[in-house]
């Protein structure tokens, strides 16, 4: 009894949580422009998807500025744990109070500050201050998952490395990095699911028509939205779950 | 020790990209139009207005991480004492539908929930009536909900998960029953991660302006919505602003109230 109660539980859980996903993707074969109304099965979405140049520029910027973003704030956050690590025990955890900031506003503030910040320097709203603003928000997570790895690190190898006369760039590249390699992974993916999948920030920083995905759908969302979309997503969601299948077996493997 | 001026360009990133924005804030808060320190636009708050409004924002945030940690506390617990097979199955399942862009899914929400939407065509095939929850409050805090809910499960899993279990065997030797077990040790002991949880469902939803602009339509005005509309529509940065700082100064608040339940322990978090 308690069994069965526990599994009707979690599945009607997964339900809530699966079913506007299997709405999207139903929804992305149906030969209507309608949502609400069935009128047959047809791939024609999929195929406007290729000949619609507003829809393929945002999924163009939207992976540029992750791309971006994530190489970007993975070099300076991955510098910078080396030498937060090395400092004392004040300045470390002023340091990471203010690196907490971002983590813990509300996005919407952390975005209304962006844009005060870009507005003040007279900057214009574009694919710069859009990549700008997704670097800010990106760094501290790559910290946040680089310096614990530096923490469990023994700090003698390094040091071990420069008594045999390597340069402290050489030693932190052949000695260091391979030790935390794995928290570097961990935040450049943190960093470019947080991109991809943002809106709050996208919307504050953008401006002159240049829309990623999720500025685009909120636009579009009230007047209807493009079953093109649904198409792209449905890809997108597939080719996500494929890569977590083979970045699965992968770790499996190594372990 | 390594290096220290590696740190140089993510220092130069801090000071530009972090403390000057919200200084920026702060003194478009306390600023007038015309640049002379004041406390008009708190005044401007302080009508009953945008208190209420405040209070609503407050109210469903808070009912939606109720919901949340109801909903989410039992599915954490499930997976945590899954088969090891179940267990990274289940909680891929969990983490799976944040793959897709979170503003489609709560938009198909609106396919479900419209007056001619999927549920009410299911309600109808059985003979069940009608419901009209879209553009309702109920509508927004199931919008929540459904978008915050794996930020409840995922770090009080993760408490669970670390759980000593010869701990609850003692407790059950001892001659506990299981709801005392459950009372005096399990939920005491995975008290960081429900207050990760917490802070994590909270302040999304007190300051998300997006799901009750798509689910709520504009019956139901939150104090993001407030906040998008002087950034987005109405150019007023300074009242902006000032709600910005009070959004601010509550998710501080919130973190010295937890913060003192928590006292010293271990933090349950994401990280």
């Amino acid at each position: 009894m308690n069994k069965w109660l526990k599994r009707l539980f979690v599945f009607c859980v997964l339900a809530f949580l699966y079913a506007p996903i299997l709405v999207l993707i139903v929804y992305s074969f149906n030969a209507s422009r309608l949502r609400g109304s069935w009128d047959g099965f047809t791939l024609g979405w999929y195929q406007a998807l290729f000949r619609d140049r507003e829809v393929l520029r945002a999924l163009y910027h939207t992976v540029l500025v992750a791309v971006l973003a994530t190489v970007i704030s993975t070099v300076v956050g991955t510098l910078a744990s080396f030498g937060i690590h090395s400092l004392g025990r004040r300045g470390k955890s002023v340091i990471l109070n203010l690196n907490y900031l971002p983590v813990l506003n509300p996005d919407i503030v952390t975005a209304v500050s962006l844009m005060l910040l870009f507005g003040f320097m007279g900057l214009n709203f574009g694919f710069g201050t859009l990549l700008m603003g997704h670097i800010s928000f990106t760094v501290p997570y790559v910290v946040l998952s680089v310096l614990p790895k530096l923490g469990q690190m023994d700090p003698n190898l390094y040091e071990a490395a420069l008594d045999l006369g390597a340069e402290p760039g050489t030693a932190l590249r052949k000695v260091v990095l391979p030790e935390i390699s794995p928290g570097i992974v961990t935040g450049a993916l943190l960093a470019f699911t947080l991109s991809i999948d943002d809106f709050v920030i996208s919307f504050f920083t953008t401006g002159h028509g240049v829309a990623n995905l999720s500025t685009m759908i909120f636009s579009m969302a009230r007047r209807g939205i493009n079953p093109v979309i649904n198409a792209l997503s449905t890809l997108i969601f597939i080719v996500m779950i494929a890569l977590l299948l083979v970045i699965n077996r992968k770790t499996k493997e190594e372990v | 020790m390594y290096p220290k001026r590696t740190a140089y360009p993510y220092y130069l990133y801090l000071a530009i990209f972090i403390i000057v924005p919200l200084l920026l804030v702060l003194y478009f808060a306390f600023t007038t139009s015309g640049g002379q320190l004041s406390l008009t636009n708190f005044d401007r708050f302080l009508t009953s207005q945008y208190l209420g409004i405040l209070w609503s924002s407050i109210r469903i945030a808070l009912l939606s991480t109720v919901l949340c940690l109801l909903i989410g506390y039992p599915i954490a617990w499930i997976i945590a004492n899954s088969p090891l097979r179940a267990k990274s199955t289940l909680l891929l399942l969990m983490v799976i539908p944040m793959w897709m862009n979170f503003l489609l899914r709560t938009y198909a929400w609106m396919t479900i929930l419209s007056r001619n939407g999927l549920l009410n065509q299911l309600l109808g095939f059985l003979g069940l009536g009608q419901t009209d929850i879209m553009f309702t409050e109920t509508a927004v805090l199931l919008g929540m909900v459904y978008n915050f809910l794996p930020f409840m499960v995922l770090p009080i899993y993760s408490v669970l998960e670390k759980m000593d279990k010869s701990v609850l065997e003692a407790a059950r030797d001892l001659g506990a029953d299981s709801k005392t077990v459950f009372r005096k040790v399990i939920f005491p002991l995975s008290l960081p991660g429900v207050i990760s949880g917490i802070m994590m469902v909270f302040i999304p939803a007190i300051s998300t302006f997006e799901i009750s602009l798509l689910l709520g339509g504009n019956k139901v005005n939150l104090i993001g919505n407030v906040i998008e509309q002087q950034f987005k529509v109405t150019g007023d940065w300074h009242f902006g602003s000032a709600m910005s700082t009070i959004l601010m100064a509550m998710m501080i608040l919130a973190m010295l109230v937890t913060g003192r339940v928590e006292g010293s322990r271990e933090g349950g978090g994401l990280f």
